[in-house]
């Protein structure tokens, strides 16, 4: 006899055989690591030959983590094809038909997703810090730094956060295509000058993307005028697990009122 | 690349043999698994549709449906493309929601089945494959799903025919052979009931004859068997049972026999200059006659020795006597001809 636990292991089970047996989940993670350990370490050499501004201060923390924002992009897509792909191959209707309760088919899906996506990012983002860091040479910091654990931490959660908000923007529009098209404009919008012109960074700050920066020490010093956000580094968290939540729970609802 | 074909004779029975047998209790909507217990002879009403609706916008695809599905022998289910066959099927596993009506498998609906693939094994769309993932691949997370041993995806691959090609990437497989890792996935769970739409579909005649076997092989062992098909002549080969519906409505639900006695009687063809006299004759003697397009007459009920010994003790010239029978093919298109004229003119699904 089945118990639920079973079922949900099962489901589970299921969507990491998924997840390992196609050679995208490999080269995207791939992919992702190389972006992010390299701009890395070549953002680290760049500041590494600058002349300290006594002005503006340096943040060395800035240089480990600037590189995840092309480093997040094959993440994103990883995201989107982990849904899309269902669609795009046609595969969803026999994984309804082996699941047919919807719900537990989704949650498998982003349980079998979630401990790939953090045990990744608990790899890169450190291995990312600590390349930087060497870069810098005497400007590095070391991990006791203050404040490197926490952003660190913000980082991987940040990574984790933006992949399962693909996933469900791609159960949401039920493809890989249109999610990707959707989505990659949204997630350069306002990393791109444009996030900069006062007028449209009112909106564009609270976009996705642009919540999780402050973790990442990536909108300058507190108080910044042109790059300071109105919230602190976990209020933009908690933003972004906001879009998640809603992105996931809307995923949900299609998964749940549409025909396969 | 050679596909070995399966043997019903010996092949299903023997990986059958092996395992516990699937039986259906009749009506409690209870599936058992009995050790040792041979095939059941079961009547029951394994698959119940009722009333089953489905509309698209302003287009009806399915329209207040209602039959049932019997165990230990395959039933056919037949109509015109568009006629809402794979949308009944989809309602079957609860992958599209009926407009009105429902479908009971075991007295249950699908997604109330523990471990669906247990109960019931479908061939949908044989090309619903990931093209990047290996055959044994998409078997195993399927396996997975349903909490099936692993052990068993090399098993419905040997059944297949499939063991040489199971580490390539579906992507490459040729149609046969997506038919085939189709079926092996519906095989996965060992289920009682089987759907499989259009599994003959650009086949050739050896996939075609190893499918009709493999079909018979599992309705022999009592198992029930639904499959879909808008070809006629397959379906009678196949087929006990028919399900015909056109424009989404039940046109005939009756067993194969049946239906080639109603629609398929052969009748004696008679080209002769002296059309209205050769009636005559005929008419005199007790044989019904009727008039075809071209002119030629068409005597129902008499040999044509018979025919030919009335022209001749009539005086009579004939230019042709000769014995017809009515394809199956032509009885079908009789039979759902309204509904195709109705949907070219309409929408399609």
């Amino acid at each position: 006899m089945s118990t639920p636990a079973d079922a949900v292991r099962a489901a589970i089970a299921a969507e990491w055989v998924k997840l390992r047996t196609v050679r995208s989940t490999f080269w995207l993670l791939l992919l992702a690591f190389a972006l992010s350990v390299g701009l890395a370490h070549l953002i680290g050499l760049t500041f590494a030959d600058m002349k300290p501004d006594p002005e503006r201060p340096f943040d060395p923390l800035f240089a480990a983590f600037y590189s995840l924002t092309l480093g997040q992009l094959p993440l994103v897509a990883f995201g989107v094809l982990v849904m899309g792909g269902e669609y795009s191959s046609g595969t969803i209707r026999p994984s309804l038909a082996a699941v047919p309760r919807r719900g537990l088919f989704y949650g498998g899906k982003l349980l079998a997703e979630v401990p790939l996506l953090l045990g990744f990012s608990l790899v890169t983002v450190p291995v990312a810090f600590l390349v930087s860091q060497a870069a810098l040479g005497p400007q590095g910091v070391s991990v006791g730094a203050d404040g490197a654990v926490e952003a660190m931490i913000g980082a991987s959660l940040y990574l984790t956060l933006i992949t399962l908000f693909s996933t469900g923007v791609a159960t949401m529009l039920r493809g890989s295509a249109l999610s990707l098209g959707v989505l990659l404009p949204l997630l350069f919008l306002g990393s791109q000058g444009l996030g900069n012109i006062p007028k449209v960074k009112t909106v564009t700050q609270f976009l996705p993307d642009q919540v999780g920066m402050v973790v990442m020490h990536l909108t300058g010093p507190p108080g910044d005028p042109r790059f300071g956000r109105p919230y602190g580094p976990w209020t933009g968290m908690a933003l972004l697990a906001l879009w998640t939540a809603a992105a996931l729970l809307g995923g949900h609802l299609a998964l749940r009122r549409r025909d396969a | 690349m050679v596909i070995t074909g399966l043997r019903p004779g010996n092949g299903p029975r023997r990986w059958n043999a092996a395992r516990r047998k699937t039986t259906f209790e009749d009506g409690t909507g209870d599936f058992r698994r009995l050790p040792g217990a041979g095939p059941v002879r079961s009547v029951g009403r394994v698959i119940e549709v009722r009333n089953l609706s489905k509309r698209y916008g302003g287009t009806v695809a399915v329209d207040e449906l209602s039959f049932a599905v019997r165990p230990g022998r395959v039933t056919g289910f037949l109509g015109p493309n568009g006629a809402g066959k794979s949308t009944t099927m989809r309602m079957m596993l609860d992958l599209d929601r009926p407009t009105a009506g429902r479908v009971l498998i075991g007295g249950r609906r699908y997604r109330d089945l523990p471990e669906p693939l247990r109960h019931v094994g479908a061939l949908l769309d044989a090309g619903a494959v990931h093209a990047g993932r290996s055959a044994r691949h998409h078997l195993l997370w399927l396996a997975r799903s349903n909490r099936i041993p692993a052990a068993r995806v090399r098993e419905v691959l040997e059944l297949t025919g499939l063991e040489s090609v199971a580490g390539r990437r579906a992507g490459g497989f040729s149609l046969g052979m997506s038919q085939r890792l189709g079926i092996a996935a519906a095989l996965l769970g060992d289920p009682p009931v089987l759907l499989f739409d259009e599994p003959v579909n650009g086949l050739d005649p050896e996939g075609v004859l190893w499918i009709r076997r493999l079909m018979r092989g599992m309705a022999a062992e009592g198992r029930t068997v639904f499959v879909s098909s808008h070809l006629m002549g397959e379906t009678a080969l196949a087929a006990d049972h028919l399900i015909v519906i056109g424009r989404g409505r039940l046109l005939a639900d009756t067993t194969v026999p049946e239906f080639i006695e109603a629609n398929s009687r052969s009748y004696v063809r008679i080209r002769t200059p002296q059309p209205e006299r050769m009636r005559d004759v005929l008419t005199e003697a007790g044989i019904p006659v009727r008039q075809a397009a071209d002119g030629a007459l068409e005597a129902h009920g008499a040999e044509a020795a018979k025919v030919g010994e009335l022209a001749a003790a009539g005086g009579l010239t004939v230019h042709e006597v000769g014995t017809r029978t009515a394809s199956l093919e032509e009885a079908f298109m009789r039979l759902t001809g309204e509904s195709v004229e109705y949907r070219a003119g309409g929408a399609d699904r």
